[in-house]
């Protein structure tokens, strides 16, 4: 098993959750795609840290902080689509120009 | 070959998360990408680290999102009528992302041709393993509270305005229709006596 296979399936899943993010006319996918892009980063970190830096384990350390970030940003994205469905009905990422008005 | 296995639900299922029709179809295959990042995990020998996975992405993200769902009758649904209009743009982003990942895959890494070459991966052997070895949880416990302690308390503040974002979530009284509380004196002041009664069809009574 080595290092570039890993490295690939934590590129492939990064461009499918940006591919997910900008091109998702709703908002809970949104976050969902979120996610992914979160979950490559850390296939990345710990890949890199297990490789390489056997005895500390830094990246993998890294990796928790960013699952603890990633765990609060969903309940605050959450929160904000729950108020947002709550005053408007949908959840579609197209009405957000009607603040323009 | 166990990468392989582990990995082929995960090219499937990614790409099913930006394109799912039903609405809940559209959190069943993330959950299914979590499974086999903690069976990576846990071919990487880091077990701490494919438990914690389980228990925060899909224990507690995955469900986040599916009450949010269940909730508010989301549609998932949407109909792809614009999507080639981004495709000039953000096809040239996205060929040099890919150009510049492929710097790190030569030839000899990608079996595409046959060739018998004797490829060593990068890995090198520590020999202090074997005289005591250390389990994932001992490592992380031997950095996480001693050197990076201060980080660590940082997360535990983040996790306090994400406890803060989950009271205010069932406090929110401005909506259409009212959120359900209960009033604590009117519940106190029910009786038993005057609350439940026999119906005339019960045989006990006469």
């Amino acid at each position: 098993m080595m290092l570039e296979h890993i490295l690939v399936l934590s590129a492939y899943l990064f461009s499918i959750g940006i591919y997910g993010l900008i091109t998702s006319q709703n908002m809970v996918r949104a976050l969902m795609c979120l996610e992914l892009i979160l979950n490559a980063v850390n296939i990345n970190f710990v890949t890199f840290s297990d490789f390489f830096d056997s005895r500390q384990l830094k990246g993998n350390i890294f990796s928790i902080f960013v699952i603890a970030i990633a765990a609060a940003e969903v309940a605050i994205g959450s929160a904000i689509v729950s108020s947002i469905y709550r005053t408007r009905k949908s959840t579609r990422i197209n009405q957000s120009t009607l603040l323009n008005k | 070959m166990i990468l392989s296995v582990l990995s082929s639900p995960t090219f499937v299922s990614g790409l099913m998360v930006a394109r799912a029709k039903k609405q809940v179809h559209s959190i069943l295959f993330p959950i299914l990408v979590f499974h086999d990042t903690s069976g990576l995990h846990l071919l990487l020998g880091l077990d701490f680290s494919a438990m914690i996975f389980l228990i925060v992405y899909i224990g507690a993200i995955a469900i986040s999102f599916q009450f949010i769902i269940m909730m508010f009758h989301i549609q998932i649904a949407e109909i792809h009528e614009d999507v080639l209009g981004y495709l000039p743009v953000s096809g040239i982003i996205g060929l040099i992302f890919w150009w510049e990942m492929f710097f790190i895959l030569d030839n000899e890494t990608i079996p595409l041709l046959p060739t018998q070459r004797n490829t060593t991966s990068l890995r090198y052997t520590f020999y202090a393993i074997k005289v005591r070895s250390w389990t994932n949880l001992e490592t992380l416990g031997h950095l996480l509270y001693t050197y990076y302690s201060v980080w660590f308390l940082v997360p535990s503040l983040i996790s306090l305005v994400s406890i803060i974002r989950a009271i205010v979530l069932t406090m929110h009284r401005t909506t259409h229709g009212a959120v359900k509380r209960q009033d604590v004196f009117q519940r106190n002041a029910i009786s038993f006596r005057r609350t439940i009664m026999r119906r005339p069809t019960d045989p006990i009574m006469r």
